[in-house]
């Protein structure tokens, strides 16, 4: 983590209703490069809707987001073009969908699904891309002899773990990610967790991890966000959040955690 | 010459929300240095808040009062007001933790477990293995544990894991919570030593040690808890 650069990114006073509905309200911080900030909070807390605002898949009813661009210029994200959001997102930013089959194209080949982010940014030689999706598959541990069939044939594991390696293989400085373990088995999900944090560190990703498990918050993430009822409730160092909740909800959350 | 390490009105206290609000106090007006080349040692019957003191300079608990001073490099850092990131730097770079339990992480193998912090302080991972599997080698930890996640690990081999997870690193601050309770003999001998050199290099080190004779051969001075019991704390 770099120290003194300026944040990647930076939420200010996010709100957004549906209707007369509270999705959130007023949600601000900044992450760095680097940073992995967890926000953690049941069903209906807003986790999934600051996720989608952040990522600029909503539009805020008040406050911005601003990001840092590889020219190192911020920008405010919703002064940004269509094309130059959707070049970002093809880019710089990657989206894990607790669902693989939403982030995948399940009927091509899992070659081609790795290959397809390659070529949206310009690569053409048929041999480095093919090459550069083997390596992808190896590294996040999948036979790289599957590589020519589609993720439809795969596991649940298998496809998240291929839906990783089509979101890293640009290179993208932040990640978002939704639930990433949610719907796995618990072998599958320490598996995947411990690709993601090794992943995570090697490449010095920033990360927003969406999750209810905090177990899963533990292991990732720097910081963590406790949501309810749409606003942010706690706010902190991850493991000073998870071992010294201030909050009555944060400490009824810790809580009820099983121990192993 | 400075302490590395001061505490000034330092107040912890819980309140257990999930039981009706109650109001825990722990410690109050909790005053003291550590210098460079120093141990001390906190004691005090289980339940006074030796722990939750360490934990405070750690980051790992908030402090409700007072300053937790950290001097490095000519800048000091007060722990009980510093963001996340701030800790997480002093973390890789200033202070370090030997926790009571080791927090295993699933398919890590232990000499990862201890390199984990050299690799995050930007030392090559092969260098940071090899330095690994010679503090492991030094508490007779079996070779042929260190391929493997340390959760099946016995109570003492899991502990002198994370022993070396601890002193691997040279941070100038280290805290030390109850890391020989599951020792035998010949290795609380070693970590004594470890101590000892560590303390000629330099570091300043608070420590919790329930055994007498380790206590006598590695702390310069006793710091008696319950002097900063908080009033209602038993």
């Amino acid at each position: 983590m770099s120290e003194t650069a300026a944040p990647l990114l930076i939420a200010e006073g996010l709100t957004k209703y549906y209707g007369r509905q509270l999705g959130c309200r007023d949600v601000s911080f900044s992450l760095h490069e680097g940073e992995v900030l967890a926000v953690v909070g049941e069903s209906g807390s807003g986790k999934t809707t600051l996720l989608q605002l952040l990522s600029t898949q909503l539009a805020p009813n008040a406050g911005y987001v601003r990001y840092r661009l590889r020219d190192g210029v911020t920008r405010d994200l919703a002064d940004l073009s269509e094309a130059e959001r959707r070049f970002l997102f093809r880019t710089d930013w990657g989206y894990v969908h607790q669902d693989a089959a939403l982030g995948l194209r399940m009927s091509v080949s899992a070659g081609a699904n790795v290959g397809e982010r390659l070529m949206a940014v310009g690569w053409r030689h048929y041999g480095r891309i093919r090459g550069t999706a083997v390596q992808w598959l190896d590294r996040v541990e999948i036979d790289t002899g599957r590589i020519d069939d589609p993720p439809i044939t795969y596991s649940g594991g298998m496809r998240q773990r291929l839906q990783i390696a089509r979101n890293l293989v640009t290179q993208p400085r932040l990640v978002f990610m939704d639930e990433p373990t949610g719907g796995l088995d618990v072998s599958v999900q320490a598996r995947l967790l411990d690709l993601l944090r090794g992943l995570v560190t090697e490449l010095g990703l920033a990360a927003v991890i969406v999750t209810h498990d905090l177990a899963v918050a533990r292991l990732l993430s720097h910081r963590i966000m406790v949501m309810k009822g749409g606003e942010v409730i706690e706010h902190g160092l991850t493991d000073q959040v998870l071992d010294d909740p201030r909050e009555p909800y944060s400490q009824l959350l810790v809580s009820s955690i099983l121990p192993a | 010459m400075e302490p590395l390490l001061q505490l000034t009105g330092v107040a912890k206290s819980f309140t257990m929300h999930l039981q009706g609000g109650i109001w825990l106090p722990v410690v109050a007006n909790v005053e003291f240095a550590v210098a460079s080349s120093e141990c001390v040692a906190l004691a005090g019957p289980s339940g006074t808040g030796k722990s939750s003191v360490l934990k405070m300079i750690f980051g790992n608990y908030r402090c409700d009062a007072g300053e937790i001073l950290v001097r490095r490099d000519g800048e000091t850092i007060d722990v009980a007001r510093a963001g996340p990131r701030a800790i997480l730097k002093l973390r890789r770079t200033t202070i370090g933790y030997v926790s009571q339990f080791l927090r295993a992480v699933p398919r890590v193998a232990a000499l990862d477990v201890v390199a984990e912090p050299l690799v995050a302080a930007g030392v090559g991972r092969e260098a940071a293995r090899m330095r690994a599997g010679d503090l492991l080698a030094r508490l007779n930890v079996p070779e042929r544990l260190w391929g493997l996640p340390p959760a099946t690990f016995s109570g003492g081999e899991q502990q002198r894991v994370n022993i070396a997870r601890g002193f691997l690193p040279d941070l100038p601050i280290l805290l030390l919570d109850e890391p020989t309770a599951s020792l035998d003999a010949a290795n609380r001998a070693i970590v004594v030593d470890l101590i000892n050199e560590k303390k000629k290099r330099g570091t300043a080190i608070a420590s919790i040690v329930h055994d007498d004779d380790v206590r006598t051969r590695a702390a310069d001075r006793v710091i008696d808890i319950t002097r900063f019991a908080a009033s209602g704390a038993g």
